[in-house]
């Protein structure tokens, strides 16, 4: 099943696209699964996920943790820390 | 506690009429006996800031609005309120945000739109990106640790 993956911000312009989508390998279960296998797919990745923790996801534009799962997920947006207001 | 007013949530490039929103909030009405307000506005820093860009997610951030509001209408007795958030280029001087809390008396008012404010920071989909007078590009504005723990102090079970 492909997912639509969604960037914001820094997390965007360092991966270098607004959004993709994406054939999760088997195995990949939670929200830092996903970030994991993200970081591993290039140089641009590794660059916008270097420090995963501080990564917000949101999934069906919701927010989520790190732990949770991501079956059924249509669409995941990665982002840094909000700063609106 | 349960309360029936639907909050007016708007996401929008255009500025807003505080003056004019309060009007709306309170049109026709007799039984709200307080509104407050809160605007944020884009602020220089000796001169050198050009503008904020905004950015945000589209559908999300109104979701996120949505259920911050649901939050706040649950936990005080709110008659109204109107939550207005900016996108795109802002410059200095101008309006990002605003809020518009109207109840029978004062204190639900105040602290809804406090708790408002603090949870709009932290939790709604925004990033401010600086953009220099000098026509350089500034970096993305670091969330402030601040920021999260004045959103914390109202202690919510779903985080």
């Amino acid at each position: 099943m492909s997912t639509k993956l969604i960037y914001f911000a820094w997390v965007r312009e360092r991966i270098g696209k607004p959004e993709e989508h994406v054939e999760l390998p088997a195995g990949i279960e939670t929200v830092a699964d996903l970030l994991r296998w993200l970081k591993s797919r290039g140089e641009e990745y590794e660059n916008a996920l270097q420090y995963p923790d501080v990564i917000r996801v949101a999934i069906n534009q919701e927010h989520v943790g790190h732990r949770e799962k991501i079956a059924g997920a249509r669409e995941i947006a990665l982002f840094p820390p909000m700063t609106g207001g | 506690m349960a309360s029936t007013i639907a909050p007016a949530i708007r996401v929008q490039r255009e500025d807003f009429d505080v003056a004019a929103e309060i009007a709306a909030l309170t049109k026709g009405r007799t039984d709200i006996g307080a509104v407050v307000t809160f605007s944020g506005l884009c602020r220089d820093e000796e001169g050198a800031l050009a503008a904020l860009e905004l950015e945000h997610y589209p559908g999300m951030a109104e979701a996120e609005i949505g259920r911050i509001a649901a939050e706040a209408n649950g936990r005080w007795p709110l008659q109204g309120l109107t939550i207005i958030h900016r996108h795109g280029k802002i410059a200095p001087g101008e309006n990002i945000v605003l809020v518009v809390a109207a109840s029978a008396h004062r204190q639900a008012a105040f602290e809804a739109a406090n708790f408002l404010m603090d949870y709009l920071k932290s939790r709604a989909p925004f990033w401010k990106k600086e953009h220099h007078a000098d026509g350089s590009e500034g970096g993305w504005v670091e969330a402030k640790e601040a920021d999260d723990e004045a959103a914390d102090r109202w202690n919510t079970p779903d985080k």
